[in-house]
């Protein structure tokens, strides 16, 4: 077994096991392993299997398309998309929001981070972490949790709903709305739509509050395996606002290295390319970013709830600022740096939605009709937004005909990817070296990976010079012969003919 | 008392010199159509307004209305018609109705739902249509012409500009800018020109609009296109000038 499980020293006669597609997770993705004849594990891999392609298609097209067009980047988190591209394009219109664009954009996004999260956490996920990760393949499934416990199910499937009615009365519908534009918004919250949504809130508050116990409640019935299942170390990034909140729509960036030490704190994501590059990897269509100051090799970090959650310093609602100081407590902090501590995390950003939604709801600024503004135009626009799944970065450069001429994405599940790569393997040395393989053995791999919620499709929107690599094997899965295409697009043909 | 046709088995009037699509508005009954504007001449080349005249097919845009004709438009058989040219005209062009600005309010796509299009029905041409965006003021994007040519000929009998013509033949026809550049920029285009308002899809845009009506407020939101048309029916030219098929630009 190499230390670092990404690629093996010697692949030939290797045996290779594949969990594709990973299931319950958003997107097309799998895993591969490479094991010996003593079941011993040499490499895995997560892989990203979807080709996409916004970067490049956009390019040519008007910036006030931007926001609705690149949200069909994911039909689960469309409204992150569909923000941060909107908070670019205010600066290129070089506007500063109204109070009520901005509250209405804010409205928005927390209607979307509870949906998403009840969706991940109740529909995805459920199955594993209460029937238990190797339990009966056939009930392993929502269905079996509609079965099982459906008080729970029906919990999920409500506060999913009120979430996409949110996202409906700001953006105009549940999925691929047309709420935000370029320097605001295009309608209001009227009293009628205000007051539908106040009958229920109370409700929503209450449930994800049980939601959140529902989390710590699994930690507490399996204390050893939670802590410690897929736990590695790592750097994290996230937004916080001026004052070291959590703040899910705006703020500075703050990364912070493995044992806590600040990187970079309120750093103006605008120039984020001075803090965040990105690397690629001849085997995976997902680029992997790094912190520039750690390099290529160890500046991989973390992002989205649990990097969050532990990482600001309070959380601007009582309920989910509560919640945080018993999590960040809990086993003597332990909960606060396990691989499952986002479902507990993802939870606790649940309930601060849904604290965030009550308080948005009772402001009369949703009534107001100044709807939009711009000022001096600007070439380049950056917005960067904490979507549900972490750190989401829009970068549009458009010309003097209003045409985006160039366009980078770095989205959540990217800034992941190696942290998904680093869970896997450990659960791969914890759970699966030298042993033999079973369906519920390998589904301790997707479970690492639903840990991260990730969004595939949202991830692989690349095109270009991507790498890629070809290979040639033989019957007992010695190469042959090698083709690769580097980032630059050169080619390169490797024969390993005797 | 004036003079009747029936249309699908009801009586229509028609007042001299009307077409049967004109009469038929005025009364109350849809004929689908995409080139038939009431400030132009009628133009026949979508083919969507199709009827059968005593039995024989014709463009009810271009047909004169007379006395006890028997005109079938709302069958089946036509119907289908129908929605294949709806079709090809999607296969054509690139429409991509998700991201476009004009969803909602555009002819096309209201007919396609009205027509109950569900599919594609053809293998799409994707034909490469850069766009136009080096007017201050107008994006063009050719790759939603329908080559209804209600922008040439407004800019032509309305504006007097003749900014806009066809080129090509067959499949390679296409909608062109009249200057040396073939760029927007080098024309005399104006933001309130006639031929600004009359796209039926969308290729003739203002810039920086975008998506600032919001979604339940556009015109195919509220009704259905069969609808919609016989609200403006007969889509005259107010007193002001304001034609209520035109958009306002603004």
């Amino acid at each position: 077994m190499t230390d670092t499980l990404e690629t093996a020293a010697h692949p030939e006669n290797l045996r290779r096991v594949a969990i594709d597609p990973v299931s319950r997770v958003e997107g097309h993705g799998k895993v591969t392993l490479l094991l010996d004849e003593n079941d011993r594990v040499h490499q895995v891999r997560l892989h990203i299997v979807e080709f996409r392609g916004f970067e490049k298609f956009i390019q040519g097209r008007p910036y006030w398309e931007a926001p609705v067009m690149v949200q069909r980047l994911c039909g689960i988190c469309p409204v992150s998309h569909h923000l941060a591209a909107s908070k670019a394009m205010d600066m290129i219109v070089g506007a500063t929001l109204t109070p009520t664009a901005e509250k209405v954009r804010r409205l928005m996004h927390y209607g979307q981070i509870l949906q998403s999260h009840a969706l991940h956490f109740f529909h995805l996920c459920s199955p594993d972490l209460l029937f238990g990760f190797d339990s009966d393949v056939a009930k392993r499934n929502i269905v079996g949790i509609v079965a099982a416990y459906p008080d729970i199910a029906k919990q999920g499937v409500l506060l999913r709903k009120f979430g996409q009615e949110v996202i409906r009365i700001t953006a105009g519908k549940r999925v691929h709305g047309t709420g935000s534009i370029p320097g605001g918004v295009n309608k209001n919250v009227s009293l009628e739509e205000r007051d539908y949504l106040l009958k229920d809130i109370e409700q929503i508050v209450t449930w994800s509050r049980e939601s959140v116990g529902i989390a710590r409640k699994l930690f507490e019935q399996n204390l050893d395996l939670y802590n410690n299942f897929g736990r590695f170390k790592a750097h994290t990034l996230n937004i916080v606002r001026a004052d070291g909140a959590m703040d899910l729509y705006h703020g500075g960036l703050r990364a912070r290295d493995m044992d806590g030490k600040t990187l970079f704190d309120h750093y103006d994501y605008s120039h984020y390319w001075d803090v965040i590059f990105e690397d690629v990897k001849p085997w995976s269509y997902m680029k992997f970013p790094f912190l520039r100051s750690l390099g290529t090799e160890n500046g991989w970090y973390r992002v989205g709830p649990l990097s969050r959650v532990t990482q600001c310093d309070f959380i601007p609602t009582p309920l989910a600022e509560a919640e945080r100081k018993a999590f960040m407590a809990f086993d003597g902090g332990k909960a606060a740096g396990a691989t499952l501590g986002f479902h507990w995390a993802r939870m606790i950003e649940m309930l601060h939605a849904a604290e965030q939604i009550r308080e948005l709801l009772l402001d009369p600024d949703l009534q107001g009709n100044d709807l939009v503004s711009k000022g001096v135009r600007q070439e380049r626009g950056v917005g960067v937004i904490e979507a549900p799944r972490g750190t989401l970065i829009h970068h549009y450069k458009v010309d003097e005909n209003d045409q985006i001429v160039r366009c980078n994405l770095i989205v959540s599940t990217t800034h992941n990817n190696q942290a998904m790569n680093e869970a896997i393997r450990q659960v791969a040395r914890q759970f699966i070296d030298g042993k033999k393989l079973t369906e519920g053995l390998l589904n301790h791999i997707e479970v690492a990976i639903r840990a991260f919620d990730p969004c595939l499709s949202c991830a692989t929107h690349a095109l270009g010079k991507m790498p890629l690599e070809v290979e040639l094997l033989d019957a007992e899965g010695g190469r042959v012969d090698m083709l690769t295409r580097s980032s630059d697009g050169t080619f390169a043909c490797q024969s390993d003919h005797a | 008392m004036s003079d009747t046709f029936q249309l699908d088995g009801a009586a229509v009037p028609f007042e001299p010199g009307q077409t049967v699509m004109q009469a038929a508005l005025a009364a109350g009954h849809y004929i689908p159509h995409l080139c038939y504007h009431p400030e132009f001449k009628p133009h026949g080349s979508c083919k969507l307004c199709t009827v059968k005249v005593n039995g024989r097919t014709t463009a009810s845009c271009t047909m004169p209305a007379e006395a006890n004709l028997n005109v079938e438009s709302n069958i089946e058989e036509l119907n289908a018609l129908r929605r294949t040219l709806v079709q090809m005209l999607f296969a054509e062009g690139n429409h991509f109705c998700p991201s476009c600005e004009k969803s909602g309010n555009c002819m096309l796509q209201a007919l396609g739902y009205d027509l109950e299009v569900h599919a594609t029905g053809f293998r799409h041409l994707y034909p490469d249509r850069p766009l136009d965006a080096s007017h201050p003021d107008v994006l063009l994007d050719f790759n939603r012409c329908i080559l209804c040519e209600l922008c040439v000929r407004a800019s032509s009998e309305v504006d007097g500009k003749n900014v806009f013509a066809l080129s090509g033949r067959g499949i390679t026809k296409h909608l062109i800018v009249n200057a040396e550049s073939g760029k927007l920029s080098d024309t005399d285009f104006a933001l309130y020109d006639k031929a600004m308002q009359v796209c039926p899809v969308g290729v003739i845009l203002p810039k920086r609009v975008g998506f600032s009506q919001p979604i339940g407020e556009r015109r195919y939101d509220k009704r259905p296109i069969s609808a919609q048309a016989l609200d403006d029916a007969p889509r005259q030219v107010d007193t002001s000038g304001n034609c209520e098929a035109c958009e306002d630009p603004t």
